[in-house]
């Protein structure tokens, strides 16, 4: 039987840290251990000396680990980025998730892939939501700029709703432009000329 | 048809020619479009750049030289199609150390080495002409200073220092300005004081894209190269501090980066401001050159802090910096190129005019602060 890994996850969200934590513990019997991503990430690591760190790719914090990847005294644990030369697709898998993960030199890949099989379906998740949501922001924002623009465009030139929004899409088409850039520059103008 | 290709960069005033190239038009022109993805650091945007998510980063010049060393993570091979600046770094310390002068590279160094120590600076990254600069000054002239080098995140140095987790910095602007406007540093060195010419950023791609993908990556150069000449026209300067700063971009004042950009440096929180000539170049003095002796000048400093074989490392190095795409690309528009692809590095005490392919090329002041020059054609001995 082997014996339980020392597992550390860098997350400041602690909703999200408990759901990667839930994940981990499911695939095995691991020690994990949560860290916020502050100043003292790289020193923390460096004591705590796990076998595998998870962290968020778009995290900045992950570069402080990265100088871990290069101590060489036997007493710092190398922790070398996780990329398993001989299994590229799973680093694909993970990077394409959202997770980068750094693991100890030499530890087997056999014993770290169900952790990271099962983080990689976490963050995967994870990620989609945010996207989802980030997605459905950025529509909100953009129907409210056009419609700025075409209340706009209304009133300067007494078109009904339908007429302004023909006229946006017309000078669109014309300029080779997206609506909304359009739009934007119409704000912008409204406001200067108010 | 329009190529959209998709270029990451870090939120840094030297991101400025892709940005540049994609709100301006320059991409445009050349019938590419950009799709800018910006990384939160340099290991994501290696990564995105390794496995495919982007076509080509704004990436720190010694990173890609590691990478052929065999050094830091990833085994993916990269090259640097062109430098898309020159310098930029600033060397600043924590309020509670004793204020040491500005721009003195001797005084500074005797000021360290007279502390207890260790002293802890962080730099962006254990890869960066940042890292190399620092090594390559302290060895030279403040050899008993006590230094202790770390990696923090260029927009978190200055949260990093009031934690009290680092004492001092060598960062991109506009982080070490930054630093001075959110926790007091102080400004104590720019780069340029070490080495007038040290090439701080590259456009790099994985090996072999630029080959198999010819026409795409000429358009991509051609369109960065007129962005970073279009960056140094007098009279850019306002809006060009003013797109950088925006949200979407480097999220600070524009004032901050106008600062830069000027090559004005508010050395600390109450003044004075000062000016450093050759602070920073994105195009003036053959800048753009991907010369083979920059890339062996850091494939030998590498060497040096790695204990590798300096001569292996510097040819290895060499052949990262593709000059020949270069040449191919850019001679397209007419340019006038070097005859030679590598020069003696720290030899010009002034701008000088060198003979190149047609007519004459205005070269930059290229100095080391010690004087030394390197020269990887004609070494010694």
């Amino acid at each position: 039987m082997d014996s339980p890994l020392t597992i550390i996850v860098v997350e400041a969200d602690r909703q999200r840290a408990l759901e990667i934590v839930d994940a981990i513990r499911a695939s095995g019997d691991h020690r994990v251990q949560v860290l916020g991503d502050g100043a003292g990430l790289a020193r923390r690591v460096a004591e705590i000396q796990p076998h595998l760190v998870l962290i968020d790719v778009a995290n900045p914090s992950r570069d402080m680990l990265e100088e871990l990847t290069l101590a060489s005294r036997p007493t710092e644990r190398a922790v070398a980025m996780f990329v398993d030369r001989s299994d590229p697709g799973l680093t694909r898998a993970a990077i394409e998730a959202g997770v980068s993960a750094y693991v100890v030199d030499g530890l087997r890949a056999e014993r770290i892939r169900p952790v990271l099989d099962a983080a990689i379906a976490r963050f995967h998740m994870v990620s989609r939501m945010r996207s989802e949501l980030a997605a459905t922001k950025a529509a909100l924002e953009e129907r409210k700029v056009i419609d700025r623009a075409k209340g706009f465009v209304m009133r300067a030139k007494g078109l009904s709703e339908e007429q302004a929004y023909a006229l946006m899409r017309k000078t669109a088409m014309d300029q080779g432009k997206k609506l909304l850039d359009v739009a934007h520059a119409i704000v912008v103008a409204a406001e200067v000329l108010k | 048809m329009t190529v959209t290709l998709r270029l990451g960069y870090i939120p840094l005033v030297d991101a400025a020619p892709l940005i540049v190239a994609r709100e301006f038009g320059f991409a445009k022109e050349e019938g590419v479009s950009f799709d800018l993805v910006r990384a939160s650091g340099w290991s994501m945007l290696r990564d995105l750049l390794d496995f495919g998510q982007v076509d080509a980063a704004h990436m720190l010049s010694v990173m890609p030289v590691a990478r052929a060393l065999g050094l830091g993570g990833g085994s993916q091979a990269l090259e640097a199609l062109m430098v898309l600046s020159l310098n930029g770094q600033i060397f600043g310390l924590s309020p509670q150390i004793p204020a040491v002068p500005f721009g003195d590279p001797y005084a500074a160094a005797r000021a360290l080495a007279d502390l207890p120590g260790p002293l802890r600076i962080g730099v962006p990254f254990p890869f960066s002409m940042q890292a190399e600069l620092l090594a390559y000054w302290l060895e030279r002239a403040a050899s008993s200073a006590k230094v202790d080098i770390r990696t923090v995140p260029p927009s978190r140095m200055a949260e990093t220092m009031q934690a009290g987790e680092i004492d001092g910095f060598c960062v991109g602007e506009p982080w070490g300005s930054h630093a001075v406007e959110q926790a007091g540093a102080r400004l104590v060195l720019p780069g340029s004081a070490i080495w007038s010419q040290a090439p701080e950023k590259v456009l790099a791609v994985r090996a072999g894209w630029a080959s198999e993908n010819p026409a795409v990556a000429g358009k991509v150069m051609r369109a960065l190269w007129r962005a970073a000449r279009w960056i140094e026209m007098p009279g850019n300067r306002g809006t060009l501090a003013e797109v950088l700063s925006r949200p979407a971009y480097l999220d600070v004042p524009a004032e901050l980066v106008d600062r830069t950009l000027s090559h004005r440096l508010l050395i600390s929180a109450l003044g004075p401001e000062m000016h450093v000539p050759q602070f920073q170049s994105f195009h003036h003095g053959v800048a753009n050159f991907p010369w083979r002796s920059q890339a062996a000048w850091i494939g030998e400093r590498l060497a040096k802090r790695f204990a590798m074989d300096a001569n292996l490392a510097a040819s290895k190095a060499r052949a990262v910096f593709r000059s020949d795409i270069y040449r191919d690309h850019i001679s397209e528009m007419g340019e006038v190129l070097p005859r030679a692809s590598d020069r003696a590095e720290g030899a010009l005490e002034r701008e000088e005019a060198m003979p190149a392919t047609h007519g004459s090329l205005i070269l930059a002041r290229n100095r080391f602060f010690d004087g030394q020059i390197f020269d990887p054609v004609f070494a010694e001995g």
